[in-house]
């Protein structure tokens, strides 16, 4: 630990200080690096967004939003999505009470909404592509195919993370370093409910009003 | 550091059942109004839809980081914070100014001969 006291060579001590005499330190600064990285990828994923806002009615001819989407279809994925969370929260809720037992198994519950969420996704994709509305048919289906397809990458990893972390949980319990890990898997998580908010409204919502 | 960790890791009970619940139920609902404003047509104009739409995205979008994501002014010392309304800030000005620029280069660059330019990718 270093020390933070600042060096006191002042001239007298009534002088006023312009600086902090006391360096703030994070009690846990992997946590609060997280949510900087966190943050960076909220600038991707807000170009994602500037760029379909931009290409979004870009149809070159082709298929439009409201042709091509399936409301109820996405509103099961948002569904699965939101009980995710939940789930990985009551995990979080275990944790907390030192449960090992508890924790993996709303993990388990977790990652299997996550792999049904990515299960109904790749459905919807391969279907537009079968149909011949691939990314590369216009711009407005370029832009989807990127926007969606980044946001289902980080679900993807989020479950890689997720079985590594179980067999981490499995073979070293409720450890610190664990616990660590979870939290910042906890924000992973519920960050990426949070861009889908943005993606089911702005591009599935609103592309069928148009 | 590892005394840190453990004391932040076993410190850090943030979230409470009631807490988890109350934001998943508050999710639900500003999910479920705004699948059914598009899909029983409840207003005429879309853009009344639209405008709906993106103020039950925002509400929803706190909620999660309130309940879910336990924001709040004091964590980290405030940096948490601090970083958020950074990223917020240039989240604006990317989207509005990529917005507003690309607007207007194609309100400049799409002669009015050639009206069917405008459905080009």
């Amino acid at each position: 630990m270093f020390d933070a006291t600042p060096l006191d060579t002042g001239p007298s001590e009534a002088s006023p200080r312009f600086y902090l005499t006391e360096e703030y330190h994070p009690e846990n600064g992997t946590l609060l690096g997280f949510w900087l990285y966190l943050m960076s990828d909220c600038l991707v994923f807000a170009c994602l967004f500037a760029m379909y806002a931009v290409l979004g009615r870009s149809y070159a001819g082709g298929p439009t939003g409201a042709e091509l989407f399936d409301l109820p279809l996405v509103a099961v994925n948002t569904a699965l999505l939101l009980l995710s969370s939940i789930t990985y929260g009551f995990a979080m809720l275990e944790m907390q009470n030192s449960r090992l037992g508890g924790t993996i198994a709303w993990l388990l519950i977790t990652g299997l909404f996550g792999v049904g969420f990515i299960g109904i996704e790749l459905h919807e994709f391969a279907h537009l592509i079968h149909e011949g509305a691939g990314p590369q048919r216009s711009a407005f289906l370029s832009s989807f195919f990127t926007l969606v397809g980044t946001h289902g990458l980080h679900v993807t990893f989020g479950l890689v993370w997720l079985v590594t972390l179980l067999g981490q949980l499995g073979r070293h319990g409720l450890i610190p370093e664990n616990r660590r890990r979870l939290m910042c898997l906890s924000m992973f998580w519920h960050f990426l409910d949070v861009v889908w908010i943005g993606v089911f409204t702005f591009v599935y919502l609103m592309g069928t009003l148009r | 550091m590892s005394e840190h960790v453990a004391h932040a890791a076993a410190g850090a009970a943030h979230g409470t059942r009631k807490g988890y619940v109350t934001g998943f139920l508050l999710s639900v609902v500003l999910t479920a109004i705004p699948f059914w404003l598009v899909l029983g047509k409840v207003f005429e104009r879309p853009g009344v839809t639209g405008a709906v739409l993106l103020g039950l995205a925002a509400v929803q979008i706190v909620v999660h980081m309130v309940y879910f994501l336990h924001m709040n002014a004091k964590s980290e010392g405030g940096w948490t914070l601090l970083a958020l309304i950074f990223t917020l800030v240039l989240v604006v000005i990317a989207l509005s100014g990529s917005l507003w620029v690309m607007y207007h280069l194609n309100e400049n660059m799409m002669p009015s001969s050639m009206p069917d330019m405008r459905n080009m990718p």
